[in-house]
C-alpha cells in the first residue's frame, strides 16, 4: 500500500508516494539518483551506506523509509555547500584518506556523525568511532588522520 | 572487424578531429600485447597500446585501456605524460578503460601500469614535445636547440617574447607519430611534474560521492536483475516454479540457457520476488572442506614445474650438520571488494554498452561477445570508477549476465551482486601448501634449500638468498590449476602466490637463523649478495632503530623481520607485536616498511598502496580464511569473514631506497607479500611458538603456544 513520505533531504523538502517499507538505501539509489550512499554488504556491517539521520548515523541499508518520515536526512550530496568542500572532505582530500573511493562516502558521514557526538576525540575515540566501517582498501591509517585533522579544524560544522 | 575496414594512421588522427597523436607500441614482446584477440575498437591501427592526442585547441588526452581502481595509475599516468610533454599535470586529460575510445589492452594487474606502461607513457609524451618543438623551430625560424619548453609553451631561449604554444602548433595539423629513439626522456634533476605528490586527479569526486562506479549509472527504464543461485558450486537444478514470482506486479521473470532472472524497475521487488522462487537443487556430496583440502592439494596435483634448480640436494643434506623440514599452510582467501561485481547493459540499435566494474575491459569485450552472439565490434564495455579489484574483478560474469538479460528484455539491465554472490562466485586465492626442507653449514650459510610449493603457483618462490645446492618445484598454478584440484574457482589475488610463497620462505629463513643462534638480520645479510636486498635491509635496519639479538625473546613482545622481491621491486619489514599468551591475541603494533622501487614517481601514492598493503595484509594474516563444504561457501558476509579494521592498524612507517636511475618498478602490491611471514617471525620472537598456518587466529596461536 503506497503512503506519501515527507522528509528533508540535505535540507530540501522531498515528497514520495511509495511503498513505506522499503529502504532508505535503495529509494535514495534509484527514485532520487542520490548514488554517493552506496551498498556494500546489505546487512549493516561494512557502512558504505552510511547517512545521517537528525544528527544520529544510520545505516540506510537497514532502515526503512517510514522511519524518516519528517525527519532531517543528511547524505554525502548535501555535504558541500555552494561548492565549498566540508572540513572533513578537505581532511580526506588533503591526507588521502581514500583509494578507490567507493566507501569514502560513508567513512565521512561516519565521522560526521562520530565529531557530532565528540568534537574534540583522541585517537582512540576515532578508532572506536570508525570501527564499524570497513575499507577494503585499507586506507584507515590517512582515515584517522583526516578524521583528527578535520577535528583540530572544529571540523563537525561548516562554521 | 576486418584488415580491409581498418583505417590507417592518417585516418585515424582526421577522426580525433586532427591535431597530433603520438601512438605507444610496446612491442610485439610485452604481455599487453594479446596475439589471440585482434583490437575491436574503431578500427586502430592494429600496432597502438596507447595514444596520446594533442588536439588543434591545445587540449592534452591520453587514452589509454587501463582502469583506476584505487591504486592511483590516473594520477601517476597522467604525471608521466605531463613530465615529458612539458606541461602541467592539470593540462592532462585521461581517458581510461573505454574499449571504443581506447586501444586494445590486455588488463590492471600485476603491478604493471607503472612499471610497463608508464615508461611507454613517457617517451610518447617525449616524441610528441619533440614533434613539437620542430613545428616550433619551422615557424619561429629558428633551429630546434635554441628552444625551451614551458608550460605547453615553446620559447626562444634567447628571447622569450618569441613563442608559440601547443595549441598554435597543432592546429590545422593531421599528423602522427610513434615514438623513436630521438626523444629524450627528461632527467630526475628536471622533474617537475614527476616525484611530486600532488592532490589525486579522482580526489575530489570521490569525497564529494560524484565519483560514478558501475552501479551508480542511470538509463531511462532501466531494470535492476536479480539471478537465481545454486546453493553450491556443482550443483544442478531439478525442479523450478516461478509462478508466484511472475505474479509480483512490475516482475519480469526470463529463463534461458542456466540463467534465471527476476527483473524489477527497483532492486528490493526484483529481491522480494525472487525470494518467491520455488527451486530445488541436486547437490553433489561435499567431497572436501576447510580441514581436509591440504591434503587433497597434494593428492590432485599436477607433476611439477622445476623454476630452480641448481647444485644437487643430496650434497646439500651432506653438508648441512642441521636440516629443517616444515610445512606451512595457507588457506582459501576472498578479494571482497567493497564494490561487488556490478554491470549495467544497454542495447540499442543492435549495439550493446555495458558499464561494468572490471580490470579487464578488453576481455569482457569478447567474452560478452561470445555469450551474446553479437560481433565484437558491436559491443562496448566502459569501465567507470572501479571500487576495489585486488585481482578478483578480471573475470566478467556479472557483465555477461547483464548483457543476456539486456538481450532478453530489451531494456538497460543492471546486475549488481548481493554480498553473498560476491562471497560465492569469487575467484579465491587459493589454498596453498608449502614443503621445505633446508640446512645451514657450520659458519650459519645456506646450503640446501629444497621448496615445493602446492596450489599457489610460482611468483615469490624464487630463491634470492645464496644457496648452491637448491630446487624449487611449482606443483599447479593458480592460473593453470587442473580439474578437481579447487572445489571453486581460484584466482590471481594482489600479488598472487607470493603471499603464500613468503610466508613459507621467509619463516624458514628465521627458523635456521633461530637455530644458528644468529641474529635474523645477520643471517639474511650473510646469506645474499643482492645489492639492491641489502640496501633494503640495511635502510628498514636503519629505520627501525634494530639492535641485534638472536630470537626468541620470550618476553610476550617481539619483532620480526620479512624480505623479498615482487614486480621487480625489492621489499623488506619488520614489525613489532604484543602477544596476550593467555587468548592467543596478537596485536600488530608497528610496521616499518623499506621498498627500494626504482624512481618513484608519486612518492605519497606509492605510500599509499604500502600502507594499503600492510593493512589489508592484516586480514589474511589474522582471520581471512573462507569456510566450505564442497562446493558450499560458508562465508556469505563480513560477520563470519572479517578483515582488518581501523584498531588493528599499527604506527606504519614508509621508508624509499632512493634509486633514480632505475624505471619504476611494481607498487601495488610488493608490501604485502610478507606479512604473514613478518608478523609469524614476531610472534615466534615474542612467545618461542611457531605459526604454520594462515590465517594465524587467536586459536592456533594459543595452540601452538601450549605445544612449547
Amino acid at each position: 500500500m503506497k503512503e506519501t513520505i515527507r522528509f528533508s533531504l540535505n535540507g530540501e523538502t522531498v515528497t514520495l508516494e511509495t511503498e513505506p517499507k522499503r529502504t532508505l538505501l535503495w529509494v535514495l539509489r534509484t527514485d532520487l539518483e542520490l548514488t554517493g550512499t552506496r551498498y556494500g554488504c546489505g546487512v549493516g556491517m561494512c557502512g558504505s551506506c552510511t547517512v545521517i539521520v537528525d544528527g544520529q548515523v544510520v545505516r540506510s541499508c537497514m532502515t526503512s523509509l517510514e522511519s524518516v518520515q519528517g525527519k532531517d536526512v543528511m547524505t554525502i550530496e548535501g555535504f558541500a555547500r555552494d561548492g565549498q568542500l566540508h572540513p572533513l572532505q578537505q581532511a580526506f582530500l588533503q591526507q588521502g584518506g581514500y583509494q578507490c573511493g567507493y566507501c569514502t562516502p560513508g567513512m565521512i558521514m561516519n565521522a560526521y556523525g562520530l565529531l557530532l557526538r565528540t568534537p574534540q576525540p583522541t585517537r582512540d575515540e576515532i578508532v572506536q568511532g570508525m570501527e564499524s566501517n570497513l575499507c577494503r582498501c585499507s586506507a584507515y591509517k590517512r582515515i584517522i588522520e583526516a578524521v583528527a585533522t578535520a577535528a583540530g579544524q572544529n571540523g563537525g560544522s561548516h562554521e | 572487424m576486418s584488415e580491409a575496414t581498418r583505417m590507417d594512421r592518417r585516418e585515424f588522427v582526421k577522426l580525433l578531429g586532427g591535431g597530433i597523436v603520438v601512438c605507444i607500441n610496446l612491442g610485439p614482446v610485452t604481455i599487453f600485447n594479446s596475439s589471440a584477440a585482434p583490437a575491436f575498437q574503431r578500427g586502430y591501427p592494429e600496432d597502438i597500446n596507447a595514444y596520446l592526442h594533442i588536439a588543434e585547441d591545445g587540449k592534452v588526452t591520453l587514452y589509454s585501456g587501463k582502469i583506476e581502481m584505487g591504486q592511483g595509475v590516473m594520477t601517476s599516468l597522467s604525471q608521466m605524460a605531463a613530465e615529458d610533454l612539458g606541461v602541467t599535470l592539470d593540462a592532462i586529460h585521461i581517458v581510461m578503460g573505454d574499449t571504443d575510445t581506447c586501444p586494445r589492452d590486455r588488463g590492471t594487474f600485476g603491478s604493471m601500469t607503472t612499471r610497463f606502461f608508464g615508461p611507454a607513457v613517457r617517451a610518447a609524451a617525449a616524441q610528441a614535445r619533440l614533434v613539437l618543438t620542430d613545428l616550433a623551430a619551422e615557424r619561429l625560424g629558428v633551429p630546434r636547440e635554441s628552444l625551451v619548453v614551458d608550460n605547453g609553451v615553446v620559447y626562444v631561449a634567447a628571447d622569450r617574447n618569441r613563442r608559440v604554444s601547443y595549441g598554435e602548433l597543432a592546429r590545422g595539423q593531421a599528423i602522427t607519430h610513434t615514438v623513436d629513439q630521438e626523444a629524450v626522456l627528461r632527467s630526475v634533476e628536471e622533474f617537475t611534474v614527476m616525484g611530486r605528490s600532488p592532490q589525486r586527479l579522482d580526489g575530489y569526486e570521490k569525497v564529494t560521492g560524484q565519483a560514478k562506479y558501475a552501479g551508480d549509472i542511470r538509463l531511462p527504464g532501466m531494470l535492476y536483475a536479480r539471478v537465481l543461485r545454486p546453493p553450491a558450486h556443482g550443483a544442478t537444478m531439478t525442479r523450478v516454479d516461478t509462478s508466484a514470482a511472475e505474479a509480483v506486479p512490475g516482475v519480469t521473470v526470463v529463463q534461458q540457457e542456466g540463467l534465471l532472472a527476476v527483473l524489477a524497475s527497483d532492486p528490493e521487488t526484483a529481491e522480494t520476488a525472487l525470494a518467491l522462487v520455488e527451486s530445488e537443487f541436486d547437490v553433489p556430496a561435499a567431497g572436501v572442506d576447510t580441514e581436509s583440502i591440504f591434503d587433497h592439494l597434494v593428492a590432485a596435483a599436477p607433476s611439477p614445474n622445476t623454476t630452480e634448480q641448481d647444485g644437487d640436494l643430496s650434497v646439500g643434506r651432506q653438508r648441512s650438520p642441521r636440516t629443517f623440514e616444515y610445512t606451512y599452510y595457507n588457506s582459501y582467501v576472498a578479494h571482497a571488494p567493497i564494490e561487488p561485481h556490478t554491470a549495467l547493459a544497454e542495447l540499442s540499435e543492435g549495439k550493446l554498452t555495458v558499464w561494468s566494474s572490471t580490470q579487464a575491459p578488453f576481455s569482457q569485450q569478447t567474452t560478452i561477445a561470445r555469450e551474446t552472439g553479437l560481433p565484437p565490434e558491436d559491443v562496448r564495455v566502459i569501465t567507470p570508477y572501479v571500487g576495489g579489484g585486488f585481482g578478483g574483478k578480471v573475470p566478467g560474469q556479472q557483465a555477461v549476465e547483464a548483457a543476456r538479460l539486456a538481450q532478453l528484455t530489451g531494456r538497460p539491465v543492471q546486475v549488481c551482486w548481493t554480498r553473498a554472490e560476491e562471497f560465492f562466485y569469487d575467484t579465491f586465492r587459493p589454498a596453498a601448501v608449502v614443503k621445505v626442507a633446508s640446512g645451514i653449514d657450520g659458519e650459519g650459510k645456506i646450503v640446501l634449500w629444497d621448496y615445493q610449493v602446492y596450489g599457489a603457483g610460482s611468483r615469490g618462490s624464487d630463491v634470492f638468498y645464496d644457496v648452491p645446492n637448491r630446487s624449487v618445484r611449482v606443483y599447479g598454478e593458480w592460473g593453470g590449476a587442473p580439474e578437481g584440484m579447487h572445489p571453486f574457482a581460484v584466482g590471481a589475488w594482489r600479488a598472487p602466490a607470493a603471499n603464500s610463497n613468503r610466508f613459507a620462505a621467509e619463516q624458514q629463513i628465521d627458523i635456521m637463523a633461530a637455530a644458528a643462534g644468529i641474529d635474523p638480520l645477520e643471517f639474511r645479510l650473510n646469506n645474499t649478495k643482492d645489492e639492491r636486498m641489502l640496501s633494503v635491509l640495511h635502510k628498514v635496519a636503519e629505520a627501525y632503530g634494530w639492535e641485534p639479538a638472536v630470537a626468541p625473546s620470550r618476553n610476550g613482545r617481539g619483532r620480526g623481520l620479512a624480505c623479498g622481491i615482487d614486480a621487480e621491486t625489492y621489499v623488506a619489514l619488520i614489525a613489532d607485536v604484543t602477544v596476550d599468551s593467555a587468548t592467543g591475541r596478537v596485536k600488530v603494533d608497528r610496521v616499518v616498511c623499506v621498498q627500494d622501487m626504482g624512481v618513484v614517481v608519486n612518492p605519497d601514492g606509492a605510500r599509499m598502496q604500502m600502507e594499503g598493503c600492510i593493512a589489508m595484509g592484516l586480514g589474511y594474516v589474522f582471520s581471512e580464511e573462507i569456510r566450505f563444504e564442497g562446493g558450499k561457501i560458508l562465508d556469505t558476509n563480513f560477520g563470519t569473514y572479517e578483515l582488518a579494521r581501523f584498531s588493528q592498524v599499527p604506527q606504519i612507517d614508509t621508508v624509499f631506497v632512493s634509486h633514480d636511475d632505475l624505471p619504476p618498478k611494481g607498487g601495488g602490491e610488493p608490501a604485502i607479500i610478507n606479512m604473514g611471514a613478518v608478523v609469524a617471525n614476531a610472534i615466534f620472537d615474542a612467545t618461542g611458538a611457531r605459526l604454520y598456518r594462515l590465517p594465524m587466529t587467536p586459536e592456533r596461536v594459543l595452540e601452538e603456544i601450549k605445544r612449547i
